[in-house]
């Protein structure tokens, strides 16, 4: 029997307001909460409380066989906390379904990952606790900012608890392998791999609207796919938001699980799927790969040297924040290694231009820099002055 | 003695530092007794006239009893006005093309003979369009004012075309005044070659070539051909009256080392960029500062980062008016790396609010200022050097501060503008 495996992404990132350097010293604020205010409560309305409403009423109807996973960042957490608590009570009524898994990651959506293992295991533990609290499960999948894994990251993961690991089937990395199986590891053989199928998440995610694309088609594309399970991971905004209701997108997802259980298929969550499945064979991933752009790895972050310097001065602070070990310090900082902060910096245009422009605060990705490296500034600043007055 | 001017622009309305240095100009002349009449394409009627007369080009008719259009177009010897480039037409075609166009423009002509043109007085893309309009205004005011002025006094390229035609009618001399020219503008081979030959005819044409600095009076004679016994430099000064230094609570505690202007090849940013990254490679205590806009902005900053000085390093975008006063103000070093500077008023301005500067031997503001610090453009060790210094030792920024604001006190438009009117005098009593 065909599995069917879906997890959605929620993340909202804390853009930055216009801070100039005349600000530079003088006022700590970073964040432009009107603009994040009005984003927030628009896709809120849009995606978040009908998407919701729909899944619990999707697995209600179907006696709890529809299931679906979740991953929700900390730094979207705290803006429905502050601007639309209605959604994380939504969340709370899907999780007491007992057919939603939540997912672990990096609490503010951040590519430490990519640099600093002890950065990396203080964002884990944040967001695993964070899920502890508002949704009653302790959070045993990992997924990692933007898919982003690599053997290495998967081992560090692993040493956290983590026995199932989410990441892109990532064409390149593949070769002839089919993403339809489930796969370990290669460097630590009892941690398994569940790969996102991107040619049918994308039909979804991507290319739903215009494309006359029935529940009844899709579960045949599904049927049709060689290996035991179709993972289809991608953004919960996808509906309603990047995909309009009136394209259908509700339509379909209403449609979708009791005609996928009468075609014979069932639904699992990431964790369920690695304990039923065997894993087929290790996959070796010596350099990190993501669900972004053609390339699939992490060049629409860390792309360019605008994005990588500012990276590396961002978590040179590391150490001192450590010593300093201040609240209001940790949370800027985090709020700071947001991955979307480095996106808005990428000078990718052509080939995936048109995605990177969409979610884009800036004119270019210089102005971005400019912007973050002032505040960041201001930033160590205020780090370098608590640590002196510490010592 | 009376002189008609032409002008571009005029404050409070200005794009650039022509308009500031033309009021200079003409209260200077003013003190130094000598009468103005200032014309300028587009007055807004905000302009102070408590030194000079202002007429507004818009405001006045071709008129046509001075002469015909034949005769007018003949006698200043009409560049005619630009054609666009034709792509891809063989031969046949493009001459029909270019005729069209040629009879287009005459056309054009005769219509707006014996009619006002409102001009835009800005830098657009008619441009060389408002350029020989100005000049067939120019020369009609000239005609109507002939007894009011005996010597013609034109503001670079832009107007040089009005003072031929004003000479041409009247019979007065003329004087050009370069402050700027094409080689300050673009590469040696990126002159844009119709501004050049307006540039040149002008120099060629005039009886005196006035220019800002020794430098621009090189360039004058090497890249323009002219007679050097023709041409005086005259140094820019700058009008500090009325100016109140304002004092701005810091931010950051660190010195700032600041770079202001427009981000293009003949300011230099890349040697500012390497001089910074030498200079924190020694001392942590400073931040270096890019204030404004250019076509070299994306690639500064591209070389920022690829340095590793980001953090460090910061650019603020084009700054306006009280803005540019504020940057002044958090300033420990002004820097002018300038690869070709005719003048460059910034340092004094720095200097005026107690920034000691660091320049470039290739400014003229090198010849006047005895207490900036001087290196050449391209020598980024002396100019890290002299940065490091500045915010180091604290004996010579106080010396090169106090010294360096007694210094651009006494650079004042009165002195600079008796030499002006010697330079007169000299044409007039010939």
């Amino acid at each position: 029997m065909k599995k069917l495996c879906f997890y959605f992404q929620i993340h909202q990132p804390d853009r930055l307001r216009v801070f100039r350097f005349f600000d530079i010293g003088k006022d700590s604020h970073y964040y432009d909460d009107f603009v994040n205010r009005t984003i927030l409560k628009r896709i809120a309305q849009k995606c978040y409380l009908p998407m919701n409403k729909l899944l619990l009423d999707a697995i209600n109807a179907t006696g709890g066989k529809f299931k679906v996973a979740f991953s929700v960042t900390g730094s979207a957490l705290e803006q429905f906390e502050r601007y639309a608590p209605e959604v994380i009570e939504g969340f709370r009524a899907l999780a007491a379904t007992g057919s939603v898994e939540f997912l672990c990651e990096t609490y503010n959506h951040s590519l430490s990952s990519l640099k600093s293992e002890n950065e990396f295991r203080h964002q884990v533990q944040k967001h695993k606790a964070t899920i502890e609290k508002y949704f009653g499960q302790t959070p045993v999948t990992f997924r990692n900012t933007e898919l982003v894994y690599s053997d290495a990251i998967g081992k560090q993961v692993y040493d956290m608890g983590f026995k199932t690991v989410l990441t892109e089937g990532a064409r390149h990395i593949l070769g002839w392998k089919n993403p339809n199986f489930l796969y370990s590891n290669d460097i630590k053989s009892s941690q398994k791999l569940l790969l996102r199928n991107y040619r049918l998440s994308d039909d979804i995610a991507f290319r739903f609207a215009g494309s006359g694309l029935t529940a009844e088609a899709f579960v045949n594309k599904v049927n049709a796919e060689e290996g035991d399970i179709v993972n289809l991971f991608m953004d919960y905004e996808t509906f309603g938001e990047h995909q309009s209701a009136d394209c259908g997108i509700f339509d379909f997802m209403k449609a979708l699980p009791e005609i996928a259980l009468a075609a014979g298929i069932k639904f699992v969550t990431p964790s369920e799927a690695a304990s039923k499945l065997k894993a087929v064979a290790p996959l070796s991933v010596p350099q990190p790969i993501s669900w972004a752009d053609e390339e699939r790895d992490v060049t629409a972050w860390l792309g360019n040297e605008l994005q990588q310097d500012a990276y590396n001065k961002l978590y040179a602070l590391v150490e001192k924040l450590s010593i300093i070990d201040d609240p209001d310090l940790w949370a800027d900082f985090g709020r700071l290694q947001e991955s979307d902060h480095f996106y808005y910096m990428c000078t990718k245009f052509f080939s995936d231009g048109d995605v990177h422009k969409y979610f884009n605060p800036y004119d270019t990705p210089y102005e971005a820099f400019i912007n973050y490296m002032n505040v960041l500034s201001d930033f160590i600043i205020r780090v370098n002055d608590k640590y002196a007055t510490k010592n | 003695m009376r002189v008609l001017m032409f002008g571009w622009e005029f404050p409070p309305h200005i794009a650039g530092g022509l308009g500031t240095a033309c009021e200079g100009i003409v209260k200077g002349l003013a003190y130094n007794g000598v009468e103005s009449i200032f014309v300028m394409p587009s007055a807004s009627g905000d302009e102070d006239q408590s030194a000079t007369r202002i007429i507004n080009a818009s405001d006045v008719a071709v008129d046509y009893t001075t002469c015909t259009v034949d005769e007018f177009l003949d006698k200043v010897k009409f560049i005619h006005i630009d054609s666009n480039l034709i792509p891809y037409a063989d031969p046949e075609e493009f001459s029909r093309i270019v005729e069209e166009e040629r009879t287009r423009q005459v056309k054009d002509f005769r219509i707006s003979f014996g009619q006002k043109y409102k001009f835009s007085g800005k830098y657009g893309a008619n441009l060389l369009e408002e350029v020989a309009r100005y000049a067939m205004v120019g020369g009609t005011i000239a005609m109507q004012h002939k007894d009011e002025f005996d010597i013609i006094h034109a503001h670079d390229w832009l107007t040089y075309l009005a003072g031929i035609a004003a000479k041409e009618l009247t019979g007065k001399p003329l004087v050009v005044h370069v402050h700027a020219t094409s080689f300050d503008r673009g590469t040696d081979d990126m002159v844009d070659s119709r501004v050049y030959a307006i540039e040149r005819r002008g120099m060629e044409a005039a009886d005196r070539v006035v220019t800002v600095s020794d430098l621009t009076r090189n360039i004058v004679i090497n890249k323009y051909g002219i007679d050097p016994s023709k041409i005086v430099t005259v140094h820019n000064a700058v009008d500090f009256s009325g100016r109140e230094n304002i004092t701005v609570e810091r931010g950051v505690r660190d010195k700032v080392v600041t770079f202001l202007g427009r981000i293009t090849f003949q300011k230099g940013p890349e040697y500012f960029i390497e001089a910074a990254a030498k200079v924190l490679k020694r001392t942590k205590g400073v931040r270096f500062v890019m204030a404004g806009s250019g076509d070299m902005m994306n690639r500064s900053i591209r070389m920022v980062a690829r340095l590793g000085i980001s953090d460090r390093f910061h650019f603020t975008g084009f700054l306006r008016g009280a803005e540019v006063q504020k940057m002044f103000a958090l300033s420990d070093v002004y820097i002018m790396p300038s690869v070709s500077e005719p003048f460059g008023i910034s340092p004094l301005e720095a200097m005026r609010t107690g920034v000691p500067s660091v320049i470039s031997y290739q400014s003229g503001a090198a010849e006047v200022l005895k207490y900036a610090l001087k290196v050449n453009f391209w020598d980024v060790d002396a100019m890290a050097d002299d940065i490091y210094a500045l915010l180091t030792y604290p004996a010579l920024a106080k010396f090169a501060t106090e010294q360096g604001f007694d210094e651009v006190n006494e650079l004042k438009w009165n002195n600079a503008t008796a030499k002006l009117k010697k330079v007169y005098e000299s044409v007039l009593n010939r």
